[in-house]
């Protein structure tokens, strides 16, 4: 897995990782908001973060790169 | 022209079914109506029902129905006598109720001062307790510190609800049962509360045990007069977000229900209230109540009401703001029946995780005690820009049981295909014992085996 992208429109409300960062399988990365819902997104392999491609409070549609890994 | 002349043509800030249902009541009194609509939204009927109706953008809120310079703009250009906010959006922004007012246009709601006052939870806990309001044990002060939040905690006891002081919506409080669950939950609720509602500032408040959250319906005029509609029961909840609401409560005493009644009166007297406003009680097992907060708007629930006093809400918001009195006193106005409403969500039944989509087919048997306020159709797109909501269901009879039945069968006749929705949920709670009882607190859907969270 090279990158995480977003499974649906929404607003960036959080972001629980950083670049250099180790995440496991299942880890919640980051939390999206999207109609009026908050919703987790996880990683779905383990791997390094090498970069965090969105900022809390930016709008991201469907298939956007969130997260990109090493 | 100022506060109090007579509204003929509005605008309206908001979109969906509530744009539609204020349209419908507008046409009823020979009012005009403007739309203000997003690109995703040019095909909904509300774009297409009013009067006029202007794209102000594309979808994300903040480029379109947030956008409060280009709607002030419109509504100038436009020469409207009044803008009706709804509810979310800018409906609770003072503000913007300012701007509106500036301008010179009648704003449908309080006075800005109002919706001020009781937007922020730290200050309208404050004003209910000067005026002899119950409100929940709680911290009463914002705290900047976890040190701080988890003494207060400690002298209130755990479990407690942890929560964004300008926060709303269910959006921004998190239940904490232990020390290690506030410490886990503080940064992170005050970076949501900073990133949503623009203040980082949280309060820690008693979770009550088995609640039950029933509101209380008011209006207020700008003659001093104020009068309640009765009670909402709206403890059947997701994600701290209501579901299914119904009037008259089936769980409080008349005795009860007479002092929460008297209690919102004062509540709304306290703050001068004018125009629909409704005061949210948490309620104990043993029927004690506490203030929550004042909603300074109409509530998407307001059908409920409407359909148990024979009253239009709309219709009292459009005479209330061009000055004129309250139609009915308090002694004019009966409760008949029982009224539920189900709150059409295009999301999975079981996870709740929203299932945005085309609504391919949308259609229901029109029956007596059967209402559908519907923001789409068939054929229209449901958006992951705005709430998930496809329509309100509120289904009357002479009796709750009644209801429940007429419900059975509105669900078992629904025809909606395309996307997910949550009425397979429905279908489950109508026919849970303990709902049927009328036995049931907010835990109620946590705590069923047909819903996963």
């Amino acid at each position: 897995m090279r990158e995480i992208t977003s499974s649906m429109a929404g607003t960036v409300l959080n972001i629980m990782v950083e670049a250099g960062q180790e995440v496991t399988a299942g880890q919640e990365v980051l939390m999206l908001e999207s109609m009026k819902m908050e919703i987790p997104v996880e990683s779905e392999a383990s791997g390094k973060v090498a970069e965090v491609k969105v900022n809390v409070g930016d709008f991201v549609n469907e298939g956007d790169i969130l997260i990109v890994f090493e | 022209m100022e506060r109090g002349s007579i509204v003929r043509k509005i605008l309206i800030a908001n979109r969906g079914e509530i744009a539609l249902r204020i349209i419908k009541t507008c046409r009823e009194m020979g009012i005009e109506t403007v739309a203000v609509y997003s690109d995703a939204d040019k095909d909904l009927p509300f774009a297409k029902e009013a009067t006029f109706a202007f794209n102000i953008g594309e979808p994300p809120v903040n480029k379109s129905y947030l956008k409060t310079d280009t709607i002030l703009e419109i509504a100038k250009r436009e020469k409207v006598d009044g803008i009706h906010p709804g509810y979310g959006f800018l409906s609770e922004n003072a503000s913007f109720a300012r701007a509106v007012k500036n301008a010179g246009i009648t704003f449908i709601g309080p006075d800005p001062e109002t919706i001020e006052m009781m937007g922020d939870k730290i200050v309208s806990r404050k004003t209910m307790m000067e005026a002899g309001v119950p409100v929940v044990p709680g911290s009463g002060e914002g705290t900047s510190t976890l040190e701080e939040a988890c003494k207060l905690a400690d002298l209130m006891g755990y479990p407690v609800m942890l929560k964004a002081s300008g926060g709303g919506g269910g959006i921004g409080m998190v239940r904490c049962e232990n020390e290690q669950a506030l410490a886990k939950s503080f940064d992170s609720t005050k970076t949501r509360a900073k990133a949503y509602f623009g203040s980082d500032e949280v309060f820690v408040e008693k979770y009550i045990q088995n609640a039950r959250h029933v509101e209380i319906q008011v209006f207020g005029d700008n003659h001093g007069n104020i009068v309640h509609l009765f009670e909402r029961d709206c403890s059947i909840q997701r994600r701290h977000q209501k579901v299914v609401e119904e009037s008259p409560s089936p769980f409080l005493s008349e005795q009860t229900k007479q002092k929460m009644y008297e209690t919102a009166l004062t509540a709304a007297a306290a703050v001068q209230y004018k125009n629909a406003g409704t005061i949210e009680f948490i309620v104990d097992e043993e029927e004690n109540f506490y203030f929550l907060e004042m909603n300074t708007r109409l509530q998407v629930e307001h059908p409920v009401t409407e359909q148990i006093t024979g009253l239009d809400l709309v219709k009292w918001q459009l005479l209330a703001a061009s000055g004129e009195k309250l139609p009915l006193s308090q002694n004019d106005i009966k409760q008949q029946g029982h009224s539920i409403e189900f709150r059409l969500y295009a999301e999975d039944p079981k996870t709740f995780l929203p299932s945005p989509g085309k609504l391919s087919m949308f259609e229901w048997v029109a029956s007596p005690g059967v209402r559908v306020d519907y923001g789409y159709v068939s054929g229209t797109t449901v958006s992951p820009f705005y709430d998930p909501m496809v329509a309100k269901c509120i289904i009357h009879g002479e009796t709750r049981l009644e209801a429940i039945e007429k419900a059975v069968q509105f669900f078992d006749e629904l025809n909606l295909e395309g996307i997910k929705t949550n009425a397979p949920l429905f279908k489950e709670i109508l026919k849970d014992e303990d709902f049927r009882k009328g036995n049931y607190s907010t835990a109620f859907l946590t705590e069923k085996a047909f819903a996963v969270k």
